[in-house]
């Protein structure tokens, strides 16, 4: 079981270093995401008085993870056209070793990615001491098992690729914007507040704010943050594991 | 390499076997046995059912109705002891074109959690058998099919398998890559090869046959054995209007003509001799006549009154109308 862990975990990041087309998206796009939203509203927007590319420093840390996440687990679906998982479902690995081998492979790279971002923070004058670089490190770890969990589980019940992005659409980047990542939305509309509530990004946005700004107006308290953090990524974790043991006449292509 | 309770026995017993998708009956009421050692194929048209047997055999789809034992284990409940023990090579590819040779097998061992010295010793033993120790750094996906074929056998020895499972493997390969690939296997002492295939001249190499129609068994033996039972030889004769001829054959030479397609066919022992008096009869009408011993598409007509008609498999067509079958 470990050794296939370990082999379907390493595929995942041999396949994206090698993929150059892939790595230089994945590390441009979210500098260039963040360059344009925090200079464009740099004057005119300043939640709870910050600068908004402190703001929105925290926000891109989430919203890597969410899409490196998203993107990694995608690799499912070719995996299963390209008759590769069929040649991985019928070895003696234990299921739940698949869906652990790539949840981790996925997690790694938006862990990795992110991380990378957060070493930027000194350029865009955010105080990052190891105090506060630590316990954001151990966040994201949990936070990208979360949605490397969630992406995984979607792919493998999905047929096509063009489906996926139709949920990642519909599901995924909602979860995004109403988490509190690009804007606050503590004062919103009763319903978007309600959604904020049990929408899990909302608190690893928010133990993300904590640990990165120190503090996180409009946020759950740091405890409930990581709690809710936590059951998310225990959640996800569970669903992949639980759909990839339901063996179906689907599994043959 | 094979295990000695196994040797002797049997490598598969199937018993009433059935399977269906959704409404649609793929199989039913199979049996057969496949002994230890050799080559055993299945033969059938497009959905004879021969894939879905497959797929059963190789674990990929779980069994419905019937039981199925492979190498001594009970494929319901003892998939992964199965999986343990046998190499399976699908009709689509199963490796990562994106990685080198060498990777690939690297992971399949990985996956049957081989590490360290034996892992290597694996590769290199895989690699030396598939003649593919040249090709160690290049890219899976830079391979011609042939090469990719071997890579494929190459990562199911990576289990030292007393059982091969081969998907219409030959699909798409040349004369020649196929040779290659069942030299390979051959080569391999001890090892029970199961294949499904709709390439005449491939089955009629294997060691044991069983030919399969809309989900039945219809025919199972040697095939030499098959050929000879349909006996002595058969004539076939192309004329414009076949029922008419049929008839006065039947009245005029007293002999058992039957009418497929737009062919008339005579099946016996000494179908030779009806020849000159056939063409002194019936000459001005004949447009072709053919004599030959059975072949194997002879005991499929033989058995199922029907022309064996195979459109080779296009993966992507095939792809698309199966996706939607779930059990």
């Amino acid at each position: 079981m470990n050794g296939a862990v370990y082999a379907l975990w390493h595929r995942e990041l041999v396949r994206f270093l090698r993929d150059r087309s892939r790595l230089t998206g994945s590390l441009m796009q979210p500098v260039i995401f963040y360059l344009m939203f925090s200079g464009a509203l740099y004057g005119s927007f300043k939640p709870y008085g910050m600068d908004y590319s402190a703001y929105f420093f925290t926000g891109t840390l989430a919203m890597i993870t969410m899409f490196t996440a998203i993107f990694s687990t995608i690799t499912v679906i070719e995996d299963r056209k390209e008759g590769f998982l069929q040649g991985v479902l019928i070895s003696p690995v234990p299921r739940a070793a698949i869906a652990l081998g790539k949840t981790l492979g996925s997690a790694t790279l938006s862990f990795g990615l992110a991380a990378i971002f957060l070493a930027l923070a000194p350029f865009t004058g955010i105080d990052m001491s190891w105090d506060r670089v630590l316990p954001t490190l151990g966040v994201l770890a949990m936070l990208s098992i979360a949605v490397a969990g969630l992406g995984f589980s979607l792919a493998w019940v999905m047929d096509s690729t063009a489906g996926y992005h139709g949920i990642m659409m519909l599901f995924l980047m909602p979860m995004l914007m109403m988490s509190g990542a690009f804007f606050p939305i503590e004062d919103a509309h009763w319903l978007i507040s309600w959604v904020r509530h049990v929408n899990p990004m909302t608190y690893g946005v928010g133990a993300l704010r904590h640990t990165v700004q120190g503090a996180a107006p409009g946020c759950p308290t740091f405890a409930i943050c990581l709690l809710g953090t936590a059951v998310f990524a225990v959640a996800t974790f569970a669903l992949g594991t639980f759909v990839v043991t339901r063996r179906s006449a689907r599994d043959a292509i | 390499m094979s295990n000695p309770q196994s040797s002797s026995a049997s490598a598969v017993t199937a018993a009433d076997v059935g399977f269906a998708y959704g409404e649609r009956q793929a199989l039913s009421g199979v049996s057969f046995e496949v002994a230890s050692g050799g080559s055993f194929g299945f033969l059938g048209p497009n959905g004879s059912g021969k894939s879905t047997l497959f797929k059963l055999l190789s674990t990929i789809v779980p069994m419905q109705t019937g039981t199925i034992t492979i190498l001594g284990h009970d494929l319901a409940r003892e998939a992964s002891a199965i999986r343990r023990r046998i190499g399976v090579v699908f009709q689509s590819a199963a490796i990562d074109r994106k990685l080198t040779v060498f990777e690939n097998l690297r992971y399949a061992g990985m996956l049957l959690n081989l590490g360290g010295k034996e892992l290597a010793a694996r590769i290199d033993e895989s690699m030396q058998a598939a003649n593919l120790s040249d090709r160690k750094a290049d890219a899976a996906g830079e391979l011609s099919g042939g090469l990719r074929r071997r890579v494929e056998i190459a990562k199911c020895l990576m289990a030292k398998p007393d059982l091969v499972l081969l998907d219409e493997a030959s699909t798409g390969l040349d004369p020649a890559a196929r040779r290659d690939m069942w030299q390979v296997l051959r080569a391999q002492e001890g090892l029970t090869i199961l294949f499904t295939t709709h390439l005449m001249e491939e089955a009629a190499e294997a060691d044991r046959l069983m030919l399969l129609d809309e989900g039945q068994v219809v025919a199972h033996g040697r095939p030499g054995e098959l050929m000879e039972e349909v006996g002595g030889q058969v004539l076939e004769i192309e004329t414009p209007d076949a029922v008419a001829l049929v008839n006065e054959l039947r009245t005029a030479l007293q002999v058992d003509a039957v009418q497929v397609d737009q062919t008339v066919r005579i099946e016996g022992e000494k179908v030779q001799e009806l020849v000159p008096e056939v063409m002194t009869r019936f000459g001005d009408r004949i447009r072709r006549l053919h004599l030959a011993h059975p072949s194997l598409e002879d005991v499929f007509l033989h058995r199922t009154g029907k022309r064996f008609i195979v459109t080779p498999p296009e993966p992507d067509v095939k792809k698309g109308r199966k996706k939607r079958r779930r059990s």
